[in-house]
């Protein structure tokens, strides 16, 4: 179900031509304050972002480890809500109309919002994707034709648990890229075993050739390189958030501290380029 | 039965369902099909009897409460006695059932959320029985307010880990709870303790609580002849409300009536009463009335019992509660804490506080009725673990 011409599926089909390597940092929109986000988006352009995965802050986000959990709070104390992260996309795209915005979170905010006030808007926002973690393939045949008439890509997680009938399922419905978890565990956890990956990834191959990349446990430029040089490319997220969490104090610092963690893993996913 | 639900997917109408993350379909399923093939099973549903007679103590009483019918006036007061059952509440009927699917799909490690800390006794208590390891997640504010429950934990061999994320409560703990199974799902068994969370739990939880209900059918009829008009049962997710309720779905002549957290009154905003005041969102894996601000963030509730302190519910009840067959009211923190004492004085019985905003429900209800109608209240637990709380709020010191 792919809408090749999409911002984001074409962001990624010039990256695999190259024989790049996706980078996608992760950020929780609203941590540490609403008013730094824009400004920690393009300072991850900066570091060398390709496609940039903004988390909606939500008060149970269930598949998150301790990391993002706490973002989610520092971003909801400033009431951070749906509406107001698709201001911050906005406000994004007045400077940068090349670099996808996929939007990552839980169901219940756009449910409460309502699906197509919430499609009209991301879309009017100028954002790419969107990545509804709770929201299982079985349950999505309401969803997607939605999103998919605003333009949004529908972004699905993979898991190591997927069997093969999930795994075609999901590659059915599918847009922009395949998000494959990498371990079992929450978002931020510890270890994570490349082989395992790799094979899980040939699985998933035998059923999509969407751009197929990998999260959950990559953490720094190790890390990064390893999985990069078996996938399609990497989301980073909580060793992101971990330095917002350290800087929260000092968020003027923080622009140079995220550009610089992200481009360590720029240059280790780019020493892979053929 | 013309009452079918839930479909194959486990929805109950528009509710219910299976909203997490992608790692856990696998085991949703594994799970499901499993519960299919052992609910069928003669020697599970064998193994399963004889530990709700010999081990649990059915079938619980019911008991005929003449001195509270008296004060009241009105309709006779029959008691459901699930505070008698091993380990003191109706809890105890699903984690017997859900153990035992622990062990027939070899699990060796079980883990559980709690808010009162009932349900993380009965599951430590299981755990201990069946040689499983056990960790119960319980809400910080809960381990603080329910500390003999918590120390119960620990003397039966289970790991309590208090969560300090959000409010603090169930919720938090539920959601710590499924963050542990997502890492462990390999030999870990999550044994939910209510009719919430993802299909197939809302279904297997109430299948074995419906012991409640199909005992009070057969009570029923050997005490006075014929059902009763009316059941009332508390709810916070709604375990011991679904397991009343359930088996009476298709008798439409007796009236049911589930009753929420009011807590300081449902007009106040601070109350558990997402059946009442809320409205349809999705929560811990399953679709159903949740308590949620305008950007869909789930808010903190509020009730005197931390047992009925969960912003959501199971989606069972949302169903029933939009067909029309179960009426949800509610009883406050004050109602709640003055049937405590009343029934307490009246019939030598010191309910649960959860239990006790049913019987608060009951006072109002039995006036409205004839001499000659009955009443099943479900004392779902006893109030021993409430005893510090109540003796706090009155300012009575203990030591």
């Amino acid at each position: 179900m792919s809408a090749a011409n999409t911002r984001l599926s074409q962001r990624l089909q010039q990256l695999r031509q190259a024989g790049r390597k996706a980078l996608i940092p992760y950020i929780t929109a609203g941590d540490p304050a609403p008013e730094h986000s824009v400004g920690l988006m393009h300072a991850l352009v900066r570091g060398g972002a390709d496609v940039i995965e903004l988390g909606v802050p939500f008060s149970d986000p269930m598949a998150d480890g301790p990391v993002i959990q706490l973002a989610c709070e520092r971003a909801l104390a400033h009431h951070t809500g749906l509406w107001k992260v698709l201001d911050m996309v906005a406000e994004f795209r007045r400077q940068d109309s090349q670099t996808p915005v996929v939007l990552m979170g839980y169901l219940n905010p756009v449910e409460t919002r309502g699906l197509k006030a919430f499609a009209e808007r991301a879309q009017a926002a100028g954002v790419d994707g969107v990545l509804l973690v709770d929201l299982a393939v079985e349950e999505a045949d309401t969803y997607l034709p939605t999103l998919r008439a605003h333009g949004l890509d529908c972004i699905f997680l993979i898991a190591p648990t997927s069997p093969a009938e999930r795994i075609a399922a999901i590659a059915r419905e599918a847009s922009g890229y395949l998000y494959y978890v990498s371990l079992k565990g929450v978002t931020g956890a510890a270890s994570l075993d490349v082989a395992s990956v790799s094979a899980k990834l040939a699985e998933i191959r035998q059923h999509s050739s969407l751009p197929l990349v990998v999260g959950f446990g990559i953490r720094d430029a190790a890390s990064a390189k390893a999985v990069g040089a078996v996938s399609d490319g990497v989301i980073v997220g909580s060793a992101l958030v971990s330095e917002i969490e350290k800087n929260q104090q000092n968020p003027s610092a923080l622009p140079a501290i995220l550009q610089e963690k992200l481009h360590s893993l720029r240059l280790a996913l780019d020493s892979l380029a053929a | 039965m013309t009452y079918q639900y839930p479909d194959a997917h486990g929805h109950f109408g528009i509710y219910g369902g299976q909203f997490v993350a992608e790692t856990l379909m696998q085991p949703l399923r594994e799970l499901a099909e499993a519960y299919e093939r052992l609910r069928r099973d003669p020697g599970f549903i064998k193994a399963f009897h004889e530990d709700l007679r010999d081990y649990v103590g059915r079938p619980s009483p019911l008991y005929h409460a003449q001195n509270l019918t008296q004060r009241w006036g009105g309709a006779q007061i029959w008691l459901k006695r699930e505070d008698l059952n091993h380990t003191g509440a109706h809890k105890i009927n699903n984690t017997v059932g859900q153990a035992l699917l622990a062990k027939y799909l070899g699990k060796p490690r079980i883990i559980a959320e709690t808010g009162a800390g009932q349900h993380g006794v009965a599951s430590a208590t299981i755990a201990a029985r069946l040689g499983l390891k056990c960790v119960v997640y319980m809400g910080a504010e809960d381990v603080e307010r329910q500390s003999p429950n918590v120390f119960r934990m620990k003397l039966l061999g289970a790991e309590v880990r208090p969560v300090h994320s959000g409010t603090k409560t169930l919720k938090d703990a539920m959601n710590e709870a499924m963050r542990d199974w997502v890492s462990n799902v390999d030999d870990t068994f999550y044994v939910i303790g209510t009719v919430a969370g993802p299909h197939p739990y809302p279904m297997l939880v109430r299948d074995f609580q419906s012991v409640i209900g199909s005992e009070v059918i057969a009570q029923s009829q050997e005490k006075f002849g014929q059902l009763p008009d009316a059941l009332v049962a508390c709810v916070g997710g709604g375990s011991n409300a679904i397991g009343m309720f359930y088996p009476f779905i298709d008798h439409p002549q007796v009236a049911m009536y589930g009753v929420e957290a009011g807590g300081k009154g449902v007009a106040s905003g601070e109350h558990a009463a997402p059946l009442t005041a809320g409205k349809p969102g999705v929560l811990h894996g399953n679709r159903t009335y949740i308590m949620a601000d305008e950007d869909g963030q789930v808010i903190g509730t509020h009730s005197i019992s931390a047992g009925l302190d969960y912003p959501g519910v199971g989606p069972e009840h949302s169903w029933l509660k939009d067909l029309g067959r179960v009426r949800y009211v509610d009883a406050t923190d004050d109602e709640a804490l003055a049937a405590f004492h009343e029934l307490t004085r009246a019939e030598g019985i010191i309910p649960a506080l959860e239990s006790a905003h049913a019987v608060a429900y009951a006072k109002k209800l039995a006036p409205t009725l004839r001499p000659d109608q009955r009443i099943v209240v479900n004392l779902s637990g006893r109030g021993d673990k409430d005893i510090f709380t109540i003796a706090k709020l009155e300012g009575i010191s203990l030591s």
